[in-house]
């Protein structure tokens, strides 16, 4: 059965590679459509009218808007190598953590855009606090490598594609946010998680983020 | 296998909407609980215990296990007990479900909460607008009695279940019916489905609720 699979897509954004990171992790072959965050095609608009944003998942022509959804649709459409827990508990548990990852976002957003040392501070706290939950709470099982276990699941993927943008930002703002130091456990974990072929694969290339961090700056911000 | 013998605790406050969310959603799949009403300006230490990240109400509590998040409960509730079921089985209409539920939490609360909080005249005009916006989506939505179909209630409309709470109960006028008839209508429909008129506090309770709610977004901003 042949089915036609379309993902709208902006590389830079860490939503995008959640979906991405999804299809590529159970080998769904899918068309990537790169989308411009300041020149988006009609199509975004026509397919996701609420929020005029990627990611889009085309799917035989029907789409589907927003990481979360789609990765849990992609899951349910193509149930080899899961990465939702099969429990019914576990899996509220991983969309509650799920959905604290995506709140990192904001945090993240208002550093990027910091424009002075003292937005700067305040963004690093709000996403320290974040961190310290999660350092917290979610590694007390020793015997687990991962979220998912011994291979990584949805909730790897959720905070790796946060992480990752949380890395970006500390080589272009020159601070250290995720510290060995202060979050052992998740200093850990995001080494073995970026270390995963396929994640390793399709991680986007930090010098390009860095290039394209500067680039937003000076244009939403006017300087660098 | 999940029976209603199985030990099931829900925490919330009379008149918060994300619990009546998941009254409605137990009540429809006709699973017994005990309910343990909390205080917002004075947590409960089982509260503090079963939801240390967020420290908010509802928490399900099922053979000792906390759920918190409104949504993810009424997932969960959706996935244990097989009956009566709350989203369509169809995983891309699931998904179309899910994405309107999230829209709720996402843009409408939101606005709804600025518009009923604001006191400012100019703050309430924005509230408005922004709260009209969202809404415009909803009614362009809504195609039968209930988001979820002709004759069934399900996540998308107890998602909702703040629109009715202000619309019927506080009488607040969120939107007028010539403004968005489709939802006026929905609104009066859900609000006297049997299971929901059932679970929808009072207008008295709705407003202690909103002051402790004002009261504690208060201290929050003072800290």
């Amino acid at each position: 059965k042949m089915t036609e699979v379309k993902l709208h897509g902006f590389w830079y954004s860490p939503f995008t590679l959640k979906v991405k990171w999804t299809l590529e992790l159970k080998g769904i072959p899918y068309e990537n459509i790169e989308e411009d965050r300041f020149n988006m095609s009609v199509q975004i608009f026509q397919y996701n009218p609420i929020y005029k944003r990627t990611p889009i998942l085309v799917h035989d022509g029907k789409p589907l808007c927003e990481s979360t959804i789609i990765v849990e649709y992609i899951d349910q459409i193509w149930p080899e190598n899961p990465l939702f827990p099969i429990d019914s508990y576990e899996r509220a548990l991983a969309r509650f953590w799920i959905k604290y990852a995506d709140d990192m976002v904001s945090a993240i957003r208002l550093l990027a855009l910091s424009s002075n040392s003292e937005e700067q501070v305040k963004a690093i706290e709000k996403i320290w606090e974040h961190l310290r939950v999660v350092e917290d709470r979610c590694f007390n099982d020793h015997e687990k490598k991962f979220f998912g276990g011994d291979t990584i699941n949805i909730v790897d993927i959720a905070f790796g594609s946060m992480v990752k943008f949380i890395t970006v930002l500390e080589d272009a703002l020159e601070v250290k946010i995720l510290e060995y130091e202060k979050f052992p456990h998740f200093h850990l974990w995001y080494n073995n998680f970026k270390n995963v072929p396929i994640i390793k694969e399709n991680l986007p290339d930090q010098d390009k983020m860095l290039a394209f961090l500067k680039f937003s700056r000076e244009k939403l911000l006017g300087s660098s | 296998m999940a029976s209603s013998q199985e030990e099931v605790t829900l925490l919330g406050v009379v008149g918060s909407p994300f619990l009546h969310r998941v009254q409605i959603a137990l009540k429809l799949k006709g699973i017994e609980y005990k309910y343990l009403e909390d205080d917002l300006n004075n947590k409960s230490d089982l509260l503090l215990k079963y939801n240390p990240v967020h420290k908010m109400i509802p928490v399900l509590v099922h053979n000792e296990k906390p759920i918190s998040e409104s949504l993810v409960i009424v997932e969960y509730i959706d996935d244990t007990w097989k009956q009566n079921p709350i989203l369509p089985s169809d995983p891309y209409q699931r998904a179309l479900a899910r994405f309107w539920a999230q829209f709720m939490d996402d843009k409408c609360v939101v606005a709804a909460a600025k518009f009923v909080l604001k006191v400012d005249e100019k703050e309430k005009e924005k509230a408005t607008e922004e709260l009209y916006e969202a809404l415009k989506f909803l009614e362009n939505e809504l195609k039968d009695k209930f988001f979820a179909g002709e004759e069934i209630i399900g996540f998308v409309d107890i998602a909702a279940v703040f629109i009715p709470l202000l619309q019927e109960v506080a009488q607040i006028q969120l939107f007028t019916s010539e403004k968005f008839p489709k939802l006026f209508k929905w609104s009066k429909d859900f609000y006297n489905h049997p299971v929901v008129k059932e679970i929808m506090p009072s207008k008295d309770q709705l407003f202690v609720y909103f002051k402790a709610r004002a009261q504690s977004l208060a201290a929050k901003k003072k800290n």
